[in-house]
């Protein structure tokens, strides 16, 4: 009896622990904020299908897919992550899970969430693979270690949740989830660049190629400002489009206000403080974005 | 510099959600021009409020937060006055917020720090007056109900805050640093507080 107590809990602490490694593997804030994009995106089309069930459907197939497409990037760049001090200690690189178990991981994730979402609706289906095809392929594989450039696909890719969710809700595309789409794309830029600016020494150790690293800091700060100004254009013409109250849009207004300042100051004064401040605005903007197109369509 | 306690942080958070309820909500009936005004006062305190839970303190170190501050009471007084006073008062204060913006962004950088000084107390000074005293006046002749004197309540808050931080920022604080910076977040509080209150009305 004792024994199998005993036996049982060590499973059981087993079990944690590995859950524990799988959730790091997630990058749960990242996908957490993509997620809100697409809830967001089905919540703005107002469509006579918003039952629970779908909500929880979409936020459960989004979920798998973004979090498998995350695994496999980890897997890719595990040698990447093992040169640079901020990811070394991640779960491949410190060799606590094995390449093989973190690809079948991806593989299980990718396939129960891109089956689940094509299950949903084709065409939702088919644009949560194109995510996960541009995200895993074209940038982290083919791109993010030739040209800095790479963002872009990589934008692309983040998009794709806000587009899915609005066509799962609409049941097409329209110009409004297009918009949703470039917002969040306009957007990568300012949160990878920012990144990207803090950790240059280690980008550049492990030798991949960046903005701030290709075309100095000033060059990067002015590419940042600007993305945020087409970010915040983007995105007002997103909540326009859907016809959020203008209670919600002043709010919108003022929140983009902020992260231009932001960003106008990073570029005039740049330094660590700064850059941090503009990454973890715009992070909040974009989340608060999300979460005002939806409570002003309610 | 004090570091930011978690509850400063969540002081600050509803400082900032309150901002968020007032900008969204507006108040009924108001011209643009007014619903604008109060929306920027806001607006400042709600990215202010964002950045101090990111930031923590260190953003107070920052020379433009005299500057920025400034444009709370500001806006918010010519809201006031486009809500409340006959519109031939519209267009005076509004020039008189403008040139008194400037004056204080131009005095930061070109005079000496007195002179500075004694146009930042000017121009707040009057901004200040208004926010207390017209709601005060507005309640006693039975424009306003009594509830928007919380609006005065808030004046207050604003230029007790201003006060802490103005001598915090030249360095003859009345208090200690930390001291300031423990209330500064909870007056800042307090202050949304009274306005949604205040405004509510």
């Amino acid at each position: 009896m004792t024994y199998l107590k005993t036996a049982n809990q060590s499973i059981l602490k087993t079990l944690t622990a590995k859950i524990r490694l799988y959730w790091q593997m997630t990058k749960i804030l990242q996908t957490g904020l993509l997620l809100s994009t697409g809830l967001a995106g089905y919540m703005s089309a107002r469509c006579p299908v918003q039952t629970w069930q779908t909500l929880l459907a979409l936020t459960g197939s989004l979920f798998l897919a973004i979090s498998g497409s995350t695994v496999f990037n980890m897997v890719y760049d595990r040698d990447i992550d093992a040169r640079m001090p901020r990811t070394q200690k991640r779960p491949l690189p410190s060799g606590k899970v094995g390449v093989a178990e973190a690809l079948v991981l991806g593989s299980v994730l990718s396939v129960i969430g891109i089956g689940w979402a094509a299950f949903l609706s084709p065409l939702y289906g088919l644009i949560v693979f194109a995510g996960l095809f541009f995200d895993v392929v074209v940038y982290t594989i083919w791109l993010k270690r030739r040209t800095p450039w790479s963002i872009i696909w990589g934008g692309i890719a983040g998009g794709m949740p806000a587009l899915a969710g609005r066509a799962l809700g609409l049941g097409a595309i329209d110009w409004v989830g297009l918009m949703f789409a470039l917002a969040v794309l306009l957007w990568i830029p300012t949160h990878i660049m920012t990144f990207s600016l803090r950790y240059r020494e280690g980008y550049a150790k492990a030798g991949v190629p960046t903005f701030p690293s290709a075309y100095g800091e000033r060059t990067t700060g002015i590419i940042i400002a600007l993305s945020s100004i087409a970010t915040a254009i983007a995105m007002a013409f997103a909540a326009y489009g859907i016809g959020i109250t203008w209670g919600y849009m002043r709010l919108l207004i003022i929140l983009s206000c902020g992260l231009l300042a932001l960003a106008i100051s990073s570029m005039v004064h740049p330094s660590f403080k700064m850059n941090f401040s503009l990454f973890k605005f715009a992070s909040l903007y974009m989340l608060s974005s999300m979460l005002l197109v939806v409570l002003g369509v309610l | 510099m004090k570091r930011i306690t978690p509850l400063d942080r969540i002081a600050l958070l509803i400082t900032g959600l309150l901002a968020a309820y007032l900008i969204v909500m507006g108040v009924e009936g108001l011209p643009v021009l007014a619903t604008w005004a109060y929306s920027i006062a806001f607006g400042v305190l709600l990215i202010a409020s964002l950045l101090m839970i990111i930031n923590g303190f260190d953003v107070l170190d920052s020379p433009w937060v005299v500057i920025i501050a400034a444009i709370i009471p500001l806006s918010l007084s010519l809201g006031m006055v486009i809500e409340n006073l006959p519109p031939d008062w519209h267009l005076a204060y509004l020039v008189f917020v403008v040139i008194g913006f400037l004056a204080i962004l131009l005095t930061r950088f070109l005079v000496p720090e007195r002179a500075a000084t004694i146009v930042l107390a000017v121009v707040h000074g009057i901004a200040g007056l208004l926010i207390v005293g017209l709601p005060i006046a507005l309640v006693l002749q039975g424009v306003k109900a009594p509830i928007y004197l919380f609006m005065s309540v808030g004046g207050a808050l604003i230029g007790i805050g201003g006060l802490l931080l103005a001598f915090l920022k030249t360095g003859k604080p009345i208090l200690s640093a930390e001291k300031i910076l423990t209330l500064l977040p909870w007056i800042l509080l307090l202050m949304s507080a009274a306005f949604v209150l205040g405004l509510g009305a």
